[in-house]
């Protein structure tokens, strides 16, 4: 017999490919149902019809849906996304379309160093938060703490991001408001541009993962093998930090898990006012235009990103639980 | 006929006081700012410096830009494309028409037989020489069946294209038209390389006065000067740099917090705060861009013609102007034809806001009590929405009841605009009165966004729009356009209560002519090559 | 037990997340604080409202009357507001001043009135959403927990991991645009993409629930499938989905903000606080040059901030009441 954590892993890997398999028909299909095609969309205003048909000749938009979908699929299959509608000649002959992968290769770079700037800064944050919010819990800290991360998640992200760039850019002079990287730009130099939009997202993202740490050290905290560390006379923070913490850590993972996802997923609205070239704004981009190859891809990534965050921490939380990993 | 130059000639000897010229110029069609800008530019002209890198932020800008000229449809593109690419005619600074790669042209009498000579020795960046087959082959990217080129429908009357020689291309028209190489200056029919018979737009070269050395879509595009540039008082930049800045207040923060030099599509809600910034200088240009409310007049109640007129009556413009654009543009007479235009109709009386006299046409339409859906979005312009409400505002005192319906950003263009019976759009407008008509109130037009196009006034106007086209006597000419845009007010289904200003945003370190160009925002798209660093 | 498939770690997560352990639910034998919270619910509605109260900290009593002030706010609106929602006067961005409190927007409204009506559109929305949230995710989540295992349970299970794994902005945006952005819509479409965590957090309480003798018995006696859900799991799993209800209330004001960015959001003239965040949200840069107006925006923000504090101070004390700690 497997071993439970090999079969939860493929177990899940499994089932992570049929939710990726009906996530692309479902985005397939709605942008199929929504009003106006690539060729309206991209000419806008200008579109005639016979220009609209030319494009959707081309685009083999004339073909039905299903042929379209199974088409896509096969080539997804074979380590193919497809090319990009955008970029097509506007006169036939020539096809310099744009794979999708190429367009996507360097946004989604950007947005995994924005993500990991972000986690780097707030995910030791919440922990030191939460954990210290238990150790001293219902005191004026905790409850500072809890209200100042509580304001900062209630502000809308935009807002955040306008008030960092007031402060941290206007005023104090110390960051730039703009973080438009460009994609030869040395480590460092990115790190400093990207310094703001990181810590908006940090702001956003704190809270939960905060209140998830104390929540779970607190939860444990009534539990008999707690009180008997503290008849033992151990002191408060010795309880937490080698009592309480290593059993919480299956919670905290999921959430922290739950938070970079987000951090890849849904930092539109961060990357639209920092100007950040990320894979968000291309999604939104190609949802307007309707350019179904590029929307399929950031869709596959999104959801990818999803399926394997979770599936670590499952993993995470399975190895830190003796009754899991060696079950009877 | 008397035309600009000679009145700046004039002007210049001292022939012409101040009064004078500005009368002349008026009766040009030229507006009053215009006219004097004019003046104190031919009596000091500045001295341009070179050198420096200049970045600029853009309003527009999407990850689906491509630099194909045929899909360019923002103003990110356009700039990009008059920045790299030159077109055989250009309007200068002055809103003038002035050739550019073409060096002279000559038409015959009924306007239809257009030959075009190009300049010479011209150079491509990649090193290959300018001539005529690179025009024919950069104009039939635009033409034929197959074409997806948003500027396929302005070359629809070109019947034949021919190179007539190795610096000159015949053009051969279904109908005569006086403004050709108007449209020709259109940011679509950029001159690019030709290869085998075809356009190569896709490694980028052009013959501008920046050569484009990086261009990522919808995040920015970087040009470095052209050392062989044919214009030799154009291009004073060293490096360029193009940034779209589609968030309007991540745009404002860029040029406050000096990230940017410049930045076009200032919120006229905050100019008058920004302006305080000590290291900006606002530019404000009235040109031809307006906002406008189509009723489609094919589709009930719209086609009666006494609702029209009370929906007209009932629309408070001065109030748009003050609220909308807070005074930065122009109160909209219904007609597109925008007062800088020639053959602007300054006799036509302004339409007011008259709520007593929109009651007497709703009375005689017979819909009192009927209530218009009014679909709008910001996609239609910024502040469309709200816009809307005032519409509804006023309309309301008149005892019209609208119903203001926010439609989705995403999509409008195809869903809404040219579909509902009554909606919230804009155009950018057109150099001439022609184009304008053509593009949008003659009856072939699939952009005929109020349906206007039978009955005995449209069809009167639909005449007179072709006659005018070839008409090479400019009184005649004139009297044509003058009927025709009343016809438009009158009768057609043309809400259009203001003209916006473009507002930009510069660093005082950014100097440019004293005249700057309304076609378009940003010195018409021509800014990378026509300012300077003072 | 199949302690994996039963109780995945992250469904687990989300019970600790509101402060619940698996012991407190009961599926671990006998537990002290769970007969102690099943004896004081005999208690009347009223009693134990007082009993609460009297106990409250302050930070809670300070949530409960922010909400109580909101609710009369948002109940009273017409009555409280100076102007009318949509009244447009001459003066556009009218400063701070006796005849308007706040100054008026662009297009001359009263922003005071356009606030308290706000508390009215944006609470009622926010509740309304929250609510179909609720009844979705916590119908199906029960429902996929007395299946468990089941066909029904997978497939439930299955589409809400694909639901979730659809970056949630961008398939409002595509839903919004495919059905039309009015308000109707808008809190149906939040609403369902709400209710899949509701559905994953009423799942996993519900599962420890449904083994219990009583709901056995209950199977046993013949009861229907709606009385199960309604009279023998639903009273067991309140407190969790409580406490969930208050993080899930304010993150639809984000929501409705975030997709007012996106050009989509409410129909105007309506007030709601997300966009009028989002409306004057740029004028936060001029602080320097024109402190009034650059608070405008800090008035809807305030006032979805404070709503936020108090009533997640409200559940955080609901929270330590049920977890059964002393301190």
């Amino acid at each position: 017999m497997l071993h439970p954590v090999v079969r939860t892993i493929l177990q899940r890997l499994g089932l992570g490919l049929i939710t990726l398999f009906v996530v692309s028909l479902i985005l397939f299909s709605s942008i199929e149902f929504l009003p106006g095609d690539f060729g309206e969309a991209v000419l806008g205003q200008a579109a005639l019809p016979e220009t609209v048909a030319a494009f959707r000749k081309e685009l083999g938009l004339d073909l039905p849906l299903h042929e379209r979908y199974f088409d896509w699929l096969g080539g997804m299959l074979t380590g193919d996304m497809g090319n990009s509608f955008s970029g097509r000649g506007s006169s036939g002959g020539t096809d310099r379309s744009r794979p999708v992968i190429e367009l996507l290769a360097p946004r989604l770079a950007n947005t995994l160093f924005l993500a990991s700037m972000a986690a780097i800064i707030s995910v030791p944050l919440a922990l030191f938060l939460g954990i210290t919010a238990a150790l001293y819990r219902n005191s004026i800290y905790d409850r500072s703490v809890n209200a100042l991360t509580l304001t900062t998640i209630s502000f809308p992200e935009f807002f955040v991001a306008y008030l960092l760039i007031l402060i941290l850019s206007s005023f104090l002079k110390l960051f730039p408001s703009l973080a438009n990287i460009s994609p030869d730009a040395p480590f460092w130099d990115r790190a400093y541009l990207t310094f703001l939009p990181a810590l908006t997202l940090t702001l956003v993202i704190v809270a939960h993962m905060m209140r998830m740490t104390r929540a779970a050290i607190i939860n444990l905290m009534a539990s008999p093998y707690i009180e008997m560390a503290e008849l033992k006379g151990a002191s408060k923070s010795e309880i937490i930090l080698r009592h309480a913490l290593p059993n919480a850590w299956a919670p905290i993972v999921t959430v922290i898990a739950f938070n970079l996802a987000y951090l890849v997923v849904g930092v539109v609205v961060v990357e639209v006012v920092f100007v950040y070239p990320g894979v968000g704004q291309l999604m939104v981009d190609a949802v307007t235009t309707r350019d179904v190859p590029v929307v399929q891809g950031c869709a596959m990534i999104f959801a990818a990103t999803y399926i394997l965050l979770n599936l670590f921490a499952d993993i995470i939380s399975i190895i830190t639980n003796p009754r899991l990993l060696h079950p009877r | 006929m008397v035309d600009i130059k000679d009145l700046e000639k004039a002007a210049r000897a001292g022939k012409l006081d101040r009064r004078e010229f500005i009368k002349r110029a008026g009766a040009l069609g030229l507006s009053l700012p215009f006219a004097t800008s004019l003046l104190s530019q031919s009596v000091h002209a500045a001295m341009p410096k070179r050198g420096g890198k200049f970045v600029q932020g853009s309003r527009h800008g999407g990850t689906t830009d491509t630099l194909d000229p045929g899909t360019h449809e923002n103003g990110f593109m356009q700039n990009v494309v008059y920045t790299y690419a030159n077109h055989l005619f250009e309007v200068d600074n002055t809103g003038e028409l002035i050739p550019e790669l073409a060096e002279s042209f000559e038409a015959s009498k009924d306007a239809k037989t257009w030959v075009i000579k190009l300049r010479k020795g011209v150079e491509f960046h990649n090193g290959k020489s300018f001539g005529a087959d690179d025009v024919v082959s950069s104009m039939n990217h635009h033409r034929g069946e197959d074409s997806k080129s948003a500027g396929k429908s302005l070359l629809d009357a070109v019947v034949d294209m021919k190179k007539t020689g190795p610096h000159e291309v015949t053009f051969k028209l279904s109908g005569g038209n006086a403004d050709f190489p108007f449209i020709l200056s259109d940011y679509h029919f950029a001159i690019l390389p030709d290869f085998n018979g075809q356009m190569d737009w896709q490694a980028g070269f052009g013959t501008g006065g920046f050569v484009l050395q990086s261009f990522e879509p919808g995040v920015r595009a970087t040009f470095k000067r052209n050392p062989n540039y044919f214009k030799s008082n154009r291009a004073h930049f060293d490096e360029v740099e193009t940034i779209s800045l589609v968030d309007t207040t991540a745009r404002q923060n860029a040029v406050m917090n000096q990230e940017v030099h410049a930045i076009n599509g200032v919120d006229p809600k905050t100019v008058h705060l920004l302006g305080r910034n000590p290291s900006i200088s606002i530019l404000e240009t009235t040109g031809t861009l307006h906002y406008t409310f189509p009723m489609r007049v094919t589709m009930a109640p719209f086609d009666n013609y006494d609702l029209r007129m009370a929906v007209k009556l009932s629309v408070d413009r001065e109030q748009l102007v003050k609220k909308i654009l807070l005074g930065h543009g122009a109160v909209g007479n219904d007609s597109p034809i925008a007062s800088s235009m020639p053959y602007y109709n300054d006799k036509m009386p302004q339409r007011k806001y008259d709520p007593d006299k929109a009651k007497f046409h709703l009375k005689k339409a017979g819909m009192e009590g009927i209530t218009l859906d009014l679909s709008t979005s910001e996609a239609a312009f910024s502040g469309a929405v709200d816009a809307a409400l005032l519409v509804k505002d006023s309309a309301a005192k008149a005892g019209l009841s609208v119903n203001v319906v926010r439609e989705p950003k995403d999509g409008y263009w195809s869903n809404v605009w040219n579909k509902k019976a009554w909606c919230a759009c804009y155009w950018g407008g057109r150099p001439t009165p022609d184009w304008m008509f053509t593009a949008a109130y003659v009856a072939d037009s699939n952009w005929n966004d109020t349906d206007w196009r039978t009955g005995p006034k449209a069809d009167r106007f639909n005449k007179l729009v072709v006659a005018a086209r070839s008409e090479l006597d400019t009184s005649k000419r004139r009297e044509m356009y003058f009927e025709a845009q009343e016809l438009v007010n009158d009768d057609g289904g043309l809400v259009l209560p203001m003209f916006a200003n473009y507002i930009h945003a510069l660093n005082k370190k950014v100097a440019h002519d004293e005249q700057v160009a309304g076609n378009w925002e940003s010195d018409g798209n021509k800014n990378v090559e026509r300012w300077w660093f003072a | 037990m199949n302690n994996e498939d039963d109780l995945n770690p992250s469904a687990k997560a989300e019970l600790a997340d509101q402060g619940f352990s698996e012991s407190d639910l009961g599926n671990h034998g006998y537990s002290a604080t769970a007969e102690v919270t099943q004896i004081r619910a005999r208690r009347s509605f009223r009693e134990n409202i007082w009993r609460g109260l009297r106990s409250a900290p302050p930070t809670a009593l300070f949530g409960l009357t922010v909400i109580s002030l909101y609710v009369f706010f948002a109940l009273f609106a017409p009555l409280l507001a100076p102007y009318g929602e949509a009244e447009i006067f001459d003066m556009s961005y009218a400063p701070w001043s006796d005849e308007f409190m706040f100054g008026t927007d662009q297009l001359g409204r009263d922003i005071l009135s356009r606030m308290i009506y706000g508390a009215r559109n944006t609470v009622g929305i926010a509740f309304v959403t929250t609510m179909f949230a609720f009844v979705i995710g916590g119908g199906l989540g029960i429902t996929a927990a007395i299946n468990n295992g089941g066909w029904l349970d997978n497939l439930l299970s299955r589409s809400v991991d694909v639901l979730m794994a659809i970056p949630s902005l961008i398939f409002a945006l595509i839903l919004l645009s495919m059905f039309g952005a009015n308000t109707i819509n808008l809190i149906m479409i939040i609403a369902v993409l709400d209710s899949t965590r509701v559905f994953r957090i009423a799942r996993a309480v519900s599962l420890n629930v449904v083994v219990m003798d009583y709901v056995e018995a209950a199977r046993l006696r013949g009861e229907k499938l709606a009385w199960i859900l309604t009279r023998e799991i639903l009273p067991n799993i309140m407190p969790p989905l409580v406490a969930e209800f208050g993080l899930r209330f304010c993150f639809v004001f984000l929501t409705i903000a975030a997709l007012s960015f996106l050009g989509v959001g409410i129909q105007p003239p309506t007030a709601d606080w997300g966009s009028m965040v989002r409306e004057t949200a740029g004028l936060i840069q001029f602080a320097e040059y024109d402190l009034t107006a650059a608070m405008t925006p800090m008035l809807p923000a305030a006032a979805i901030a404070l709503l936020t504090v108090a009533v997640n101070f409200v559940v955080d004390w609901f929270l330590h009441k049920s977890s059964g700690l002393k301190d």
